[in-house]
């Protein structure tokens, strides 16, 4: 940082001041120059700094971006399935009962999809369909029974390997295995819609994040519904009804205290406090979303008393002239005025909540879990611990999956953050 | 309108001249075609109601105007014969021979020495301790403030009294060896004894370098100017010898102003 | 039965009884002499309403803590439970497998001992919530009566409702407090439980950490949990590599936009700073681990360093450094707006030129406020888990060459408890010993950080 210091003056030769213009002489005009030149190096400095800033959040994005795209896609194979010498049975009714699926693999539908793989594209191709693929094929009969008196053309998800072989990497016998199939117009990459219904699984090409993100909503809307009425409510206390004493001191500092403790020792708080009450429900989204609406309440206390500051006292003198009473002041005339500024510190904190992992790691939503939660009170995870559990990962093809996962974060907490600043600009008032 | 001026002004030097000056700020326009001289070897008093452009001139003469993004200057200024505006003349240099005094005393949140040794630094004008030192304490004696400060010259410039604050404004001002003096209202935020003390001190200073000062107090521009110019709505209405404005004005509005009609 | 459904319960309860009281003020305001009663019949109804739906609230929350304990008491003494073991690891897997698939989550067991219990685990939830159930609609009936029998004409209903009110909203903001006391004392009290298994003076002075869940939890090796090389990492990485990236380009930043910035620049930049605070840290330590790591470490490999790990310190560093650019920058930027305007003028009209002013009188007469955004900066970037959990590594290294693998304290607060051991074991318990001493250095640096604030506001006002 070299314009901090600073210059030090210049070597003029005598400078007694002469009596009628000690700023016209040669040397002040030299000094002036070198000044000016400090001066736009000053400003480059701090034209510089910024636009480092801002370059690094649009390569963060981009790489993000260019990364993730591919992981909205995935290997997929054609394999043509003649149903007609299947022999499989699959009448309507029964397609529509919940164990279709079983009954299907019960008549050897697994087999029959590998048979003609291999028939189609040859066994080291049929080696490489995704084990499961034969639920994909199962799926699609269920939706229309009447495929089986026909042929159809299926597209069904690659093993890892030949994903992988596909991208350009692992093994040679895989990459030449992708060339061929490639050539064959039997295998190609695919926008692949369901990563965002399924959930978590081991297979890369199998994983989906709709498990993440159902977690995170069920968590999200837990600590909603605790942080924002506690909140408000004691926003309103604190500016409105709280006398000037030690007590209402006590609770101010505890505020702004617990605003800047670090998140990871709220997640200490849940997992000693609300797993210890509730030792059953570990990684469900009612003790995550707990343990997120204290960290979040504090942020919606100090926004909220800032809103309710702003209001000018000149209301609260009207209202309470006319024989209103303090409460009716508070909720009949500050608290709708102070309300867009409170809906706005609300979605930003629950922004910040829902991009945390670290507390959320203690209460224990770093499990594997392969299906979306049903309710509150089973195991979930949310979607940045999916992210980070994705990104140790080893397989290759994870790292387009997680940044895909980040990316889907990044717009929600773009919208929720789009969405404040648009309460902010449209219902803000200037008093 | 064309500005009045007074007959029985001696030929003196103007050190700094305006002519046909309008300042706008935005599309609203705060002086109106002014132009009037700012004598070398006197104290010139801008007086007249508020909100007539008396500071916003002022400003003017220092280029402080182009602080402000939406005012915008027309017409000439000159310093010694050089447009302030128009010609090479550099704006940090301008600013070191045309002082300024605030009306609220901003001394920096330093030691009362590095205050006044500010702006010798910067302009380069004292290199080393003893340089500065001289400088210093010539400035803080010029305005009288020595006597009061020299023992305590390290201690922070705004634990002075506001009188004693805005002196030392005027030796910060001074340090540099300016040759005009601008000062917007300098007393307004301060008792009657600081008020005497820097009118005294006007005085002294009145001859070493040109002075111009925007006042409220038409008796304090009866006290300390010999000239003084009236504005009135961003005009300058007339300008001519203290004695003669406050005695004989030749204006109607002038006259109302003076005898307190409207303020 | 989940709380939700009895919630519901509570809340159509309170219904019933908000409409009957409000009928009821009906009747008394028609019949009343000159149309007028002490409250309007909507405060009756509320009073009514509240007066029921509080105390099964509370009913609920102490119910849904209790039920499941007494459901799995009951079920221990049933018969089928005898050939359990007498506690342990096995057993509660056993008897939660039982319980998932009694309350319908799962679909079939995988321990055959688990198959016998769940029968009994089935009666004792539907029993229990049997009982639940009508405990709520008794607690509902005893107050809903009692509380609808005080509403007659001359009931202050308003005044009553509007001071339970009041309580509610005091009440709310205790949780605040509450919140605190329960990290204070769930932190102290495990803390204490540590030192009583690894002595203080091992854990703040020593300099090896490597504890090891797997060991004997009665003779733990207090030598194993020496925390300074924790604290070093955490100081460096935070303190000291994230605050040279930080400092200068979050003054600079601020400098910048306030001072020389033209306002359409600025309409762009803040909100791209904003987003910069926004990104999600786990975000950042992906980036961090995936392109800023290897990238380092390919760097210092070209420049001839050839032991650089990739995981280092460095990349953590300068990542979470990247982050806290925002808060500098936002805290640098209150603190020079809040310098008076006219010291501003003073020095320009003195000739300074616009850098000189900054660098002589608008940064020394903000740096109170600017110091202050530091430290809570510092306090932020020690505080910060995920970044360092992706790029930092694991090893304890007690080492100054940031392109060394370092750990820090946040680091091993989430690997000590995310392993395999027990709950009681010294290694799981140093994670809270770790998350007392960060607690109380956050606390300190905000503390110190307001108050200066706090004084230097003053100073201007």
């Amino acid at each position: 940082m070299t314009e901090l210091s600073a210059s030090p003056p210049a070597a003029d030769g005598p400078s007694t001041p002469a009596r009628r213009a000690p700023t016209r002489t040669p040397e002040f005009e030299a000094r002036l120059k070198k000044r000016y030149a400090a001066e736009r190096r000053f400003k480059l400095a701090g034209l510089s700094a910024i636009l480092f800033s801002v370059g690094v959040l649009a390569f963060l994005l981009i790489t993000m971006t260019i990364n993730g795209i591919g992981g909205f896609q995935r290997a997929e194979m054609n394999v043509p399935i003649d149903f007609t010498e299947a022999g499989l049975i699959a009448d309507p009714v029964a397609m529509a009962q919940p164990g279709a699926a079983q009954t299907l693999e019960a008549q050897g539908l697994p087999a029959i999809v590998e048979f003609f793989a291999e028939e189609q594209l040859g066994a080291a191709a049929a080696d490489e369909i995704s084990d499961t693929a034969w639920r994909l094929v199962a799926d699609e009969i269920m939706a229309d029974p009447a495929i089986l008196n026909g042929t159809v053309t299926l597209s069904l998800p690659a093993s890892p390997n030949l994903a992988a072989g596909l991208a350009g990497e692992g093994s040679d016998e895989m990459k030449a295995l992708a060339a061929r199939l490639v050539a064959d117009g039997k295998l190609e990459t695919k926008f692949d819609a369901g990563f965002l219904q399924r959930a978590d699984a081991t297979d890369p090409q199998q994983v989906g994040i709709w498990g993440a993100l159902k977690g995170s909503m069920l968590t999200m809307f837990v600590t909603l519904i605790l942080a924002f009425p506690i909140g408000v409510m004691a926003a309103l206390y604190l500016e409105e009804y709280a006398p000037k004493n030690r007590w209402t001191d006590l609770i101010e500092v505890s505020v702004n205290n617990l605003a800047a403790v670090p998140s990871i020792i709220f997640g200490l708080l849940g997992l000693a406090v609300f797993l210890w009450l509730f030792p059953n429900m570990r990684s469900a989204p009612l003790i995550g979303g707990m343990t997120l609406a204290l960290m979040t309440m504090p942020v919606i206390v100090i926004s909220g008393r800032n809103a309710i500051k702003a209001v000018p006292p000149s209301i609260r003198d009207g209202a309470l002239a006319i024989g209103a009473s303090q409460v009716q002041v508070v909720f009949h005339h500050v608290l709708p005025l102070a309300l867009p500024g409170i809906l706005t510190g609300t979605i930003i904190g629950m922004a910040r909540a829902l991009g945390e992992t670290a507390p959320l790691l203690m209460i224990g939503m770093r499990a594997f879990v392969a299906t979306p939660p049903d309710g509150f009170t089973s195991p979930a995870t949310v979607l940045p611990v999916q992210i980070f559990l994705w990104s140790d990962e080893i397989d290759r093809g994870f790292v387009e999956r997680t940044s895909a996962a980040i990316i889907v974060l990044l717009i929600f907490l773009l919208l929720m953050n789009g969405l404040a600043i648009y309460l902010r600009n449209r219902f803000e008032k200037k008093w | 309108m064309v500005t009045v001026i007074h007959p029985n002004l001696e030929d003196t030097d103007a050190k700094m001249s305006a002519r046909g000056v309008s300042v706008y700020y935005g599309d609203k326009k705060a002086i109106d075609d002014v132009s009037i001289d700012i004598p070398t070897k006197y104290v010139t008093a801008f007086i007249g109601p508020s909100g007539c452009g008396k500071s916003t001139f002022l400003r003017t003469l220092n280029r402080m105007n182009d602080t402000i993004p939406s005012a915008r200057v027309e017409g000439e200024v000159t310093l010694d014969g050089e447009d302030i505006y128009r010609s090479k003349m550099d704006v940090v240099q301008l600013r070191a021979r045309v002082g300024m005094v605030f009306q609220k005393p901003n001394p920096f949140p330093k030691s009362i020495y590095d205050n006044v040794a500010y702006g010798p630094k910067i302009h380069g004008l004292a290199t080393g301790k003893t340089e500065l030192d001289e400088v210093v304490e010539k400035s803080l004696r010029r305005a009288g403030l020595w006597n009061e400060v020299k023992d305590r010259l390290e201690d922070s410039g705004t634990a002075l009294s506001g009188g004693q604050q805005q002196r030392l404004c005027i030796a910060r001002a001074i340090a540099v060896d300016p040759e005009v003096i601008l000062m917007d209202e300098p007393c307004s935020a301060l008792d009657p004894i600081a008020t005497a003390k820097i009118e005294e001190l006007i005085d002294e200073l009145n001859g070493h370098y040109a002075i111009v000062i925007v006042t409220h107090s038409m008796q304090q521009a009866a006290r300390v100017s010999q000239r003084t110019a009236f504005f009135h709505l961003g005009k300058v209405v007339e300008y001519g010898r203290t004695s003669d404005i406050f005695t004989t004005p030749l204006e109607e509005r002038t006259k109302d102003y003076i005898t307190g009609r409207y303020g | 039965m989940s709380p939700v459904i009895l919630l519901v319960l509570a809340l159509g309860l309170g219904l019933a009884g908000w409409l009957a009281a409000r009928a009821r003020a009906w009747t008394f305001k028609r019949d009343a002499a000159n149309g007028r009663i002490a409250a309007l019949p909507n405060y009756h109804a509320w009073y009514v309403a509240l007066w029921i739906v509080i105390p099964v609230m509370m009913f609920i929350a102490l119910w849904s803590i209790i039920s499941p304990q007494l459901v799995t008491q009951s079920v221990l003494a049933s018969p089928a439970a005898a050939e359990l073991p007498a506690f342990g690891f096995q057993r509660d897997s056993i008897m939660s497998e039982a319980r998932a698939v009694a309350s319908g989550s799962a679909r079939a067991v995988f321990n055959e001992e688990a198959a016998g219990l769940v029968e009994p685990y089935r009666a004792a939830i539907s029993q229990y919530n049997i009982i639940g159930v009508l405990s709520t609609l008794v607690i509902a009936f005893l107050t809903g009566v009692w509380s609808f029998l005080r509403v007659k004409p001359d009931f202050a209903a308003r005044t009553r409702v509007e001071r339970a009110v009041m309580i509610i909203l005091l009440l709310a903001s205790l949780v605040a407090i509450l919140t605190t006391l329960g990290i204070v004392v769930s932190l102290v009290f495990e803390t204490v439980r540590f030192f009583g298994m690894v002595s203080p003076m091992d854990f703040l002075f020593g300099t090896q950490w490597g504890p090891d869940p797997m060991s004997n939890p009665d003779n733990p090796d207090g030598s194993r949990y020496g925390a300074i090389p924790l604290f070093w990492g955490t100081i460096f990485i935070g303190a000291i590599i994230a605050m040279i990236v930080a400092i200068p380009l979050g003054l600079m930043s601020a400098i910048y936009l306030t001072q020389y910035a033209q306002p359409r620049l600025r309409a762009w930049i803040k909100p791209a700073l904003e987003i910069l605070a926004g990104v999600p840290t786990v975000v950042y330590g992906y980036f961090a681990a995936l392109t800023v790591a290897p990238a380092i470490r390919d760097w210092a490999t070209a420049i001839g360093i050839s032991n650089a790990s990739s995981e280092s310190a460095l990349a953590a560093g300068v990542v979470m450094g990247v982050m806290i650019i925002p808060f500098v920058s936002s805290m640098a930027d209150d603190s020079i707006a809040a310098v008076p305007q006219d010291m501003r003028d003073g020095s320009l009209a003195m000739g300074a030129t616009k850098s000189e002013t900054i660098r002589r009188v608008l940064v020394p007469a903000a740096l109170p406020g600017i110091v202050a955004g530091v430290m809570l900066a510092v306090s932020r970037a020690i505080g910060e888990t995920m970044i360092v959990v992706m790029a930092a590594g694991a090893a304890a290294n007690l080492s100054g060459n940031p392109l060394e693998a370092m750990t820090t304290v946040t680091f091993q607060i989430v690997a000590m408890l995310t392993g395999e051991g027990s709950f009681d074991h010294p290694a799981t318990l140093s994670a809270f010993a770790l998350g007392f001493v960060l607690f109380m250095v956050t606390l300190g640096l905000n503390f110190i950080a307001l108050r200066v604030v706090k004084r230097f506001r003053e100073a201007y006002d």
